[in-house]
């Protein structure tokens, strides 16, 4: 079945479904942004649960928000928590769904609403420094 | 065909539906469960966030919501997964360095991530309300 020094089968090299060569890339993605969102997470919580839950005025928030050490934390946080959701959800619908036409298509669907609302966040953060 | 009568003890397939998870594999698919959570968690902060880029009185319809019963219990259970993903996250990390896989380490750091998980919380909403 298997021609010697190769351990793909005739049917696996006919349909070429071998392996795409990104899994570490995306195993080591995985990784560094949750070792990037350990800090990130630990600084976003202690910033916002004040104005989250304390009651705090819409200038405390602009004021808050307009420090560009707070801008930059926000926009890192946004940045990476959902690259970091996005490759988590993917592995979560690699796993669980066996259809390959609804993974593929749930996968797309994850990864353009991860990067779609990251990029609102973002663009909502620089609009309250900025002035909108 | 001497031995034909006698019962043979095979140890039997654990299915999940018969099976007790162990507390490790409890908490295991609770990251999952808990990393799909937040993932929808995050739209709340993005809603937020571009709340208080439409102005002050969408800040304001924003915070109403969020500052109900109903959008505290939201953040409760956020604040709960996120500190869960995050004590659970760095056990990971440590497993992915190739530490702390034997039973005894493996079970002390169920009980950490769970301590760790109410600690942080608890302080949390604590800053928060002092």
């Amino acid at each position: 079945m298997f021609a010697s020094g190769n351990l793909r089968s005739p049917l696996g090299r006919a349909r070429g479904l071998g392996s795409a060569k990104e899994g570490l890339h995306h195993w080591w993605a995985q990784r560094l942004t949750s070792l990037a969102l350990i800090p990130l997470t630990l600084w976003f919580v202690a910033g916002v649960i004040h104005l989250a839950l304390g009651g705090e005025p819409y200038e405390s928030f602009m004021a808050w928000i307009a420090n560009p050490c707070t801008a930059t934390l926000m926009i890192l946080f946004l940045g990476v928590s959902f690259h970091h959701a996005q490759l988590g959800v993917q592995v979560v619908l690699e796993d669980y769904v066996s259809c390959h036409a609804w993974r593929t298509g749930l996968t797309i669907v994850t990864k353009f609403t991860c990067y779609g609302f990251a990029t609102l966040g973002i663009v909502s953060t620089l609009i309250c420094c900025f002035g909108g | 065909m001497a031995n034909a009568a006698k019962p043979t003890i095979r140890p039997l397939s654990p299915h999940l539906q018969v099976y007790r998870l162990p507390l490790a594999a409890v908490l295991s698919i609770t990251h999952r469960i808990t990393g799909v959570g937040l993932t929808l968690g995050m739209l709340v902060l993005i809603w937020w966030l571009t709340s208080a880029a439409y102005g002050p009185d969408a800040y304001d319809q924003a915070m109403t919501y969020i500052a109900s019963p109903l959008g505290l219990v939201v953040l409760l259970g956020f604040s709960l997964a996120l500190f869960f993903h995050l004590s659970n996250g760095i056990r990971h990390l440590l497993w992915d360095a190739g530490r702390n896989f034997e039973i005894g380490a493996t079970k002390r750091g169920n009980v950490f991530v769970i301590i760790s998980t109410l600690v942080l919380t608890a302080a949390a909403w604590l800053l928060a309300l002092v």
